[in-house]
């Protein structure tokens, strides 16, 4: 396809990082990530449904480092994928489109991931110790 | 010779591209309270046995829940990943097979998921 005359989309790489555009990018980066998240899910209902020896072997999966550090990805990309999810829903609406509740949504989808993950682990932790 | 007409059928979204948008945030406003209830779930359930799962996931409400979510999940998933697909890959071709293996993958794994769940649920535990 020829180059169109016209301005291209802005290429990533000549602008300066900004919050907004590193949290577009993740969105879809978690995006993704959750998606790969979804076939441990469905391997661990399987297992569940096949009998001992098959959850067994899920359970020493998420056991592992691995195990522990997908499922740890997975957590903190659910947590932002949703945050920032209703972000997006909130702009879908017409709403908080300026510059600074766009910046100000973004910093409170940052501490919400942060908060919602810590939660969740800390009380996974202190289930699994007990 | 082609009219201006001509050179832009086809190629816009006009046709099917609000529905897209319309089940990719329907599908979003779902996942909001099923994923949050969701993993309260599962950390309660961190530690816990086959037997104790089995239980929880043949109560009614919890596999009523774990379906939706499931549904949810992978309509919202191949909505998702085709407009990756579509920015990210130019030829038509390769674009469509990647559209369309994603969609079955997507389908084809909701089914084992939803299957899993259903067997448990009517009392199919070995």
């Amino acid at each position: 396809m020829r180059s169109p005359d016209r301005p291209l989309s802005p290429h990533l790489q000549v602008y300066r990082w900004q919050l907004t555009s590193v949290l577009s990018i993740l969105h879809r980066a978690a995006g993704i990530v959750l998606g790969t998240g979804t076939i441990l899910l469905v391997w661990w209902l399987v297992a569940a449904a096949s009998g001992p020896e098959a959850f067994e072997g899920v359970e020493n999966f998420l056991g592992s480092w691995l195990g522990l550090l997908l499922l740890f990805s997975w957590t903190v990309s659910l947590f932002y994928h949703l945050s920032n999810g209703i972000r997006h829903l909130v702009w879908d609406t017409g709403h908080a489109l300026d510059l600074k509740s766009t910046y100000l949504g973004g910093w409170m989808v940052v501490a919400a991931t942060a908060v919602l993950t810590l939660a969740a682990w800390v009380i996974g932790i202190s289930r699994w110790v007990s | 010779m082609r009219s201006p007409l001509g050179r832009a059928i086809g190629l816009g979204s006009a046709k099917e591209g609000l529905d897209h948008w319309w089940a990719q945030r329907i599908t979003a406003v779902a996942l909001v309270p099923l994923s949050l209830w969701f993993i309260s779930a599962v950390v309660g359930l961190v530690g816990a046995d086959l037997e104790t799962v089995q239980n929880w996931m043949s109560l009614p409400l919890p596999a009523i829940l774990l379906i939706l979510l499931l549904i949810a999940t992978f309509y919202h998933l191949s909505l998702g990943l085709q407009v990756v697909i579509e920015d990210y890959v130019h030829t038509d071709f390769a674009k469509l097979g990647f559209v369309v293996v994603i969609r079955l993958l997507c389908f084809g794994i909701a089914v084992a998921g939803i299957f899993a769940v259903v067997s448990i649920a009517v009392g199919g535990t070995s």
